[in-house]
């Protein structure tokens, strides 16, 4: 089993399994996320990379009927532990998705929103410095600044992509999920959202899923391939694209399926 | 007599239609290319059998009775009875009774003397009806058996025979709608000659039962109607309606698990579809007396029985299925990413709902609501039996208090002259509701419209 240490690692997961019902969905997945870097999980599709993501931040729970085993550590805690609260855990590890959602309500209010319900503003003044940090990180603040009361829903597919990476950043997270942010974008909104990832990638721990093997290859500094529910590969993105250890990573990365 | 023969109109159509097709099997075998398929000149040949029958028919029954009448009073026995139109218009109908029916009994001593001629008219042109109808399912048959042919587009003709039996059905909906109001705007157009609409709209006194000679206008103000419509169905039906409703759809689609779902939904369904009447008992017999104890013991003087709480309450317990179901689509077609990207922030599901899912919501739910009060502000049983008859301007529920529903139902229920301005009024009221509900559902269906398309 290949399994890769980080000195610094953020996340790690221990034989992880993931059952839809009676379905296995991730069988025994290990893997060290680390601080700083941005890691990719690629394969083709249905092989259980975004399901893997989602155990990352406990968004299956929201699921019926979706078990998790194994042990998932954030910092050393076991966020599956009783004590943990999957509320607590979100603010921790935010998540962008693949289609922008934002919410039915203005670009300002979008972004505080996290902030608003995690208390993390007591003032007026406070709330617009972290609304305007937030935008200015997912590089949105210069285009919005002047229309902050427009509905969220009323900018294009990228933007609204960037606001969602806004809204996730304004709680201050550690980790950064996101599952395919880029597939529902054109290719000009596409590299301002691997820009954004790049500017990021020193703050938080970066987790992206991708259908695209050249935006793993372009964003990413770890890849991890996934197949059929088990994590295959993983290791530095460079190495997994020029020189593949196992004969299914090569496969799907010269294009033989996928 | 008459089925019989509709009857036999439809058998020579089936008849058609096998020999249509059979002819037309022979062509397909003897030929190599047929433009339609047998079974279409069938269904052709069938309709141009059936279809001049029934329009022979149809027209005979318009113009043969008439007829018959006409020769009936030129019989020796008809040119004795009264010429006044009325008696006349009577005695003949007695007669036509009496030769259905030979019990029969009649006012008038003519219409037993005209009973004879009349049952031989009748039969006479019954017997001339037939013979046109036979040939004009004969002249149809013919005409379409000549075009059994390898070229004719039979499956066409067919296909817009259907095509035309549809849009008739449909139209037949439209224009019973539009004769209901022709006779709505009609009627009251009769009433507002005799009444100013503005005195009807804008006055506070409503007693049609004193309303004789000058003193029309002063009692025929309609708003302490309007007022109890609207405090029953649309403020106190809707305080109880919208957040019971509303709270038991966010349980369904956000709390509750498959199996509760699948037991509660069609409990609540039940709700919509138990028989106003049954509201009527319940609020009129249980709810009502209920109230008024409740109010006496809390030192009310002289509660009434019947009151605006009792009917709004029951009337709003009617209503939940309505706004829950409509609330109900309006939660789950917002796109499931938008519940997850709340909760992803770290949002627990109550901040969830209350933040992100209602307010995406909203539009359906406002949609629903104004469904939900044009339903209420027609509905009739429950103020009937509930709801009480006294035309009050007032803002305590433990009164009664009366509604437009009501009233129509008042003005058009026993002996009434049909020309009055009472009984016009009715129709006057029936106008102003219909207009209401109108308004209402128009709005309401542009929003739900827009909503669809937002999260398309």
């Amino acid at each position: 089993m290949p399994e890769a240490k980080l000195p610094d690692s953020k996340l790690t997961a221990r034989n992880v399994d993931v059952f839809y019902g009676d379905k296995k969905a991730i069988d025994d997945v290990s893997i060290d996320i680390g601080n700083g870097v941005v890691t990719a999980f690629i394969g083709p599709s249905g092989c259980g990379k975004s399901t893997f993501l989602r155990t990352l931040n406990r968004m299956n729970d929201t699921i019926a009927g979706a078990r998790v085993t194994g042990q998932i550590l954030l910092d050393g805690e076991d966020i599956y532990d009783r004590d943990m609260d999957p509320v607590a855990l979100r603010a921790r590890v935010g998540m962008v998705f693949q289609k922008p959602n934002p919410f039915p309500k203005s670009i300002y209010e979008n972004v505080a929103y996290g902030p608003r319900i995690h208390g993390l503003a007591q003032a007026k003044p406070e709330m617009d410095a972290i609304v305007e940090k937030a935008l200015t990180r997912a590089g949105l603040w210069n285009e919005v600044k002047d229309r902050l009361t427009d509905a969220g829903t009323a900018l294009s597919g990228g933007q609204q992509q960037r606001l969602c990476i806004a809204r996730a950043v304004a709680v201050s997270p550690e980790v950064i999920l996101m599952d395919e942010p880029c597939s529902a974008l054109d290719p000009i909104a596409t590299a301002r959202i691997e820009e954004l990832i790049e500017d990021l990638k020193d703050r938080y721990a970066i987790v992206i899923v991708t259908h695209s093997m050249q935006q793993a290859a372009r964003v990413s500094q770890r890849t991890a391939f996934f197949h059929l529910g088990k994590m295959v590969e993983y290791g530095d993105t460079d190495q997994i694209f020029t020189n593949p250890r196992e004969e299914r990573t090569k496969d799907y990365i010269t294009g033989r399926y996928g | 007599m008459t089925a019989a023969v509709l009857l036999a109109a439809f058998a020579l159509g089936a008849i058609g239609w096998f020999v249509a097709r059979a002819r037309a099997r022979l062509l397909y075998a003897g030929r190599e290319s047929m433009h339609s398929m047998p079974v279409y000149h069938a269904w052709h040949l069938a309709l141009w059998v059936v279809l001049p029958a029934l329009v022979v028919w149809g027209l005979w029954s318009v113009i043969a009775p008439p007829i018959v009448d006409g020769v009936v009073l030129a019989s020796p026995a008809g040119t004795q009875i009264p010429t006044d139109p009325v008696q006349r218009a009577a005695i003949l109908s007695e007669a036509r009774g009496i030769a259905a029916d030979p019990s029969f009994i009649g006012f008038y001593d003519q219409s037993s003397t005209i009973a004879a001629p009349m049952r031989a008219a009748q039969a006479r042109f019954g017997l001339i009806g037939t013979v046109l109808m036979a040939l004009a399912a004969l002249a149809g048959g013919g005409y379409a058996w000549t075009r059994v042919t390898g070229r004719f587009p039979a499956r066409t003709r067919v296909e817009r025979a259907v095509m035309l039996t549809l849009l008739a059905a449909s139209l037949l909906a439209i224009l019973t709608t539009l004769g209901i109001i022709g006779s709505l705007v009609f009627e009251a157009g009769l009433f507002f000659r005799d009444v100013s609409p503005i005195a009807f709209l804008t006055g506070l006194h409503w007693a049609p039962a004193n309303a004789v000679g000058d003193d029309l206008n002063a009692n025929f103000g309609a708003v302490p109607l309007f007022w109890g419509t609207i405090f029953i169905g649309a403020i106190i039906a809707m305080i109880v309606a919208i957040p019971l409703g509303l709270m038991s759809a966010v349980y369904l689609t956000q709390y509750a698990d498959r199996r509760a779902r699948k037991v509660l939904k069609p409990v609540l369904e039940i709700l919509a579809g138990i028989p106003t009447v049954v509201y009527g008992y319940f609020a009129a017999l249980t709810v009502a007396p209920f109230i008024r104890d409740l109010a006496a013991s809390l030192g009310a003087q002289n509660p009434s029985t019947e009151s605006a709480l009792a009917a709004g309450l029951v009337m709003g317990v009617m209503i939940i299925p309505f706004v829950s179901s409509m609330a109900d689509d309006a939660i789950a077609a917002v796109p499931r990413a938008m519940a997850d990207g709340s909760l992803a922030m770290g949002a627990t599901k109550s901040e969830t709902i209350k933040k992100v899912l209602l307010p995406a919501a909203l539009p359906g739910i406002v949609a629903g609501v104004m469904l939900a009060v044009s339903r209420a502000i027609g509905e009739t049983m429950i103020v009937v039996m509930a709801a009480g008859a006294a035309a009050r301007l007032s803002l305590n529920p433990l009164e009664s208090m009366t509604t437009v529903t009501y009233q129509i139902v008042q003005l058009l229920t026993g002996d009434q002259e049909f020309n009055s301005p009472k009984t016009l009024s009715a129709f006057a009221l029936g106008l102003v509701l219909f207009v209401v509900t109108l308004i209402l559902n128009i709005i309401a269906l542009r929003v739900v419209k827009r909503f669809r398309e937002a999260y398309e």
